[in-house]
């Protein structure tokens, strides 16, 4: 199997591109860099949009990024089936351009959260999710102050009756409640994926979960299935 | 001609505003326990150029639809249309 190139988009105020480069190459990819004032994908086989503070969180986090002449590739390449993963600010700068449903707003207790959270698996029908089973859990940290996922009530129906979250915040177990739910999202709603399952968004942070050297490796598996994506091309 | 309007920017009634109930906590110190509720919003104000105030404020609206706006979680409102 050849080595699957993973690009990775820099915004202005991006801070965890090098880190999710850094993932791609520790599980055995290839690690290409995208800039976001430039229209063109490089012929990658999937695409990360990573976590910071793109142009500084104005106005609403990924907002603006959610323009940048970057993303009109990115949005063409996701509707040809393109794998597209947007962690953190990525998850927010997908759901701001309509490729994923709802939006994320402050967390419920207003502070920054900065630790390590559990994640339930709810789908294997992801690019991110392909390798793990429904119900399994995931140890990764989560570090963000909008996070909590809302969408109007049409979306949520549509989300839950298609089965479009991807994992939920849980227990070490499992168990999905309010205690286990940092930051207020509807459903607990830690990941979640488009109808064609090319397309993920999550705020929890799976490459900072890939070396055990520095903390958990909950985020192995996402990057494993992720990459498996990517090398089996565009369907 | 040039025009200003100002848009606010509000999240939807229905929609928990921590940073509003976090202000309204801070009230009764200052001595005004009578107050029921705070909401924060944006306000942006766009200065443009235009042939004239009708189609100045179209734009204005479309500005605040595509961009101003996140019609999933916030509604808005253009305030106030002058020339200059």
């Amino acid at each position: 199997m050849r080595a699957p190139r993973i690009g990775v988009v820099t915004f202005p105020g991006s801070l965890d591109d090098r880190d999710a480069l850094r993932a791609v190459e520790t599980m055995g990819g290839v690690g290409v860099t995208l800039w976001h004032a430039v229209p063109d994908l490089q012929g990658v086989d999937a695409v990360i949009l990573p976590g910071g503070f793109s142009y500084g969180d104005y106005l609403r986090c990924g907002a603006i990024a959610r323009f940048a002449p970057v993303m009109r590739e990115v949005e063409a390449f996701a509707r040809r089936g393109g794998p597209v993963v947007g962690i953190c600010n990525g998850f927010q700068i997908l759901c701001e351009a309509g490729l994923l449903p709802g939006a994320l707003i402050r967390n419920r207790g207003l502070r920054f959260i900065c630790r390590e959270v559990w994640l339930r698996i709810e789908t294997s029908r992801s690019v991110l999710t392909a390798e793990l089973e429904p119900g399994e859990t995931l140890r990764v940290p989560i570090k963000h102050g909008e996070g909590q996922w809302v969408a109007t009530p049409e979306q949520l129906a549509r989300v839950e009756a298609e089965g479009l979250v991807v994992a939920r915040y849980s227990s070490p177990t499992g168990v999905v409640d309010e205690a286990w739910n940092p930051n207020g999202s509807t459903g607990s709603v830690a990941a979640l994926r488009n109808e064609r399952g090319n397309v993920v968004g999550l705020m929890p942070h799976p490459e900072h979960a890939v070396d055990p050297d520095v903390g958990p490796t909950g985020g192995q598996p996402l990057f494993a299935s992720l990459l498996a994506a990517a090398a089996a091309g565009v369907p | 001609m040039r025009y200003t309007f100002e848009v606010l920017v509000s999240l939807k009634p229905g929609l928990a505003d921590p940073q509003g109930a976090a202000v309204a906590s801070a009230l009764p110190a200052l001595g005004w326990s009578n107050v029921t509720q705070v909401r924060v919003g944006k306000h942006v104000a766009v200065t443009l150029e235009a042939g004239s105030e009708e189609e100045a404020r179209t734009q204005v609206e479309a500005i605040a639809r595509r961009l101003l706006a996140n019609p999933v979680i916030e509604e808005f409102r253009i305030v106030a249309g002058e020339a200059g």
